[in-house]
């Protein structure tokens, strides 16, 4: 039998000097978990953007819920995308999307 | 519901619009009270003008000190000139001396360790008693975890590991702050929360330091600020008027 797969839904906040679109946001993602965790932990982290607002510069990320510290510290950890100074702010945790909109329009 | 705390924003006083920015940043990610580094020669004039823009922030402002001493007298000097003046005082450790001095003298609300000089990172077993018994703090500022990289932040980690791993033994009180010099280095509590978990912090941990132990030296420290404060477990709670 298949071991149901747990997941989080994190909403984020990008704030940026620059205009910035989803590619960027997953990239310093990806390489910040990369940084702080290494391969094998990057492995773990089942890490996918589910969407992106570049007018209101939101994002909706999800990852494994075993690995939701570690994904939450990498995202702390940004401090410039593409070079310039930049902040990506967790604004919610959800296990679901649905439970994520609401909590985040919210 | 927990108040989270910030008591480190090294915003500079003289850019207010800066300051505005910082402050409006840390009630947006939900902080009820910030501790804004301040000169000892601040005057009233400006501690009123931050205590506006907090107040249109609606975010509490806590005032506060952080020495440098060379010397064990030095900071003496220092405690005994400032210590009525401000809510919190932080002495930045830079020699054994002051180290030891700082962590068994009551007046000392935060012990403060240069994050990028390991080998001045004096706290040890022997650190850890003394604050313990006076109630000092250990304080760890995230803003240099975010900022080195490499080799330095493994080396800080691995010493904040360390420490914190004495702290939690000798039930020293840790105090998680930002020690942001910009709103670009503000993170909210639940990602620095997060971001402890890499030097072994647990999480019930991790939120006490970023909400009931820096309170609770807040509340302290304006309890014995007030006027009706006489000794510990002694305060005035009336006065007869007339005589």
């Amino acid at each position: 039998m298949t071991k149901w797969v747990r997941r989080r839904y994190l909403a984020l906040k990008v704030v940026s000097e620059q205009p910035v679109n989803e590619r960027d946001v997953m990239d310093a993602v990806w390489n910040a978990v990369l940084k702080l965790f290494g391969e094998y932990g990057a492995s773990q982290a089942n890490l996918r953007l589910m969407e992106y607002d570049p007018q209101r510069n939101f994002a909706v990320v999800r990852c494994s819920h075993t690995v939701l510290e570690r994904v939450r510290a990498s995202i702390a950890s940004i401090t410039e995308i593409n070079g310039k100074p930049a902040v990506i702010h967790v604004i919610g945790v959800s296990g679901t999307l649905r439970a994520l909109r609401k909590k985040a329009l919210t | 519901m927990r108040r989270f705390v910030d008591l480190h924003l090294r915003a500079p006083i003289k850019d207010l619009d800066q300051v505005e920015r910082m402050v409006r940043k840390s009630s947006e990610l939900g902080y009820r009270l910030v501790g804004i580094l301040l000169p000892p020669s601040v005057t009233r004039d400006q501690i009123n003008q931050l205590q506006h823009i907090c107040n249109d922030a609606k975010i509490d402002l806590v005032t506060r000190v952080n020495f440098s001493p060379k010397t064990p007298r030095e900071l003496l000097h220092n405690l005994r000139r400032f210590r009525r003046k401000f809510e919190v005082i932080s002495v930045t450790c830079t020699s054994k001396g002051v180290a030891r001095q700082a962590a068994k003298d009551r007046r000392v609300d935060l012990l403060h360790f240069p994050a990028t000089n390991l080998r001045k990172r004096f706290f040890d077993h022997a650190e850890a008693e003394l604050a313990s018994k006076a109630l000092s703090s250990l304080e760890i500022e995230m803003a240099p975890l975010l900022l080195l990289t490499g080799f330095l932040r493994i080396r800080l980690l691995s010493r904040l590991r360390r420490e914190v791993a004495i702290a939690e033994r000798l039930k020293v009180p840790v105090t998680i702050s930002s020690g942001a010099t910009n709103e670009y280095l503000i993170r909210g509590p639940h990602d620095y929360a997060a971001l402890t978990t890499l030097f072994d912090m647990a999480m019930p941990s991790a939120l006490r330091a970023l909400s009931e132990n820096p309170l609770a030296i807040v509340e302290r420290n304006r309890a014995k600020l007030s006027p009706d404060y006489v000794a510990p477990g002694i305060r005035v709670v009336g006065r007869k008027s007339g005589d």
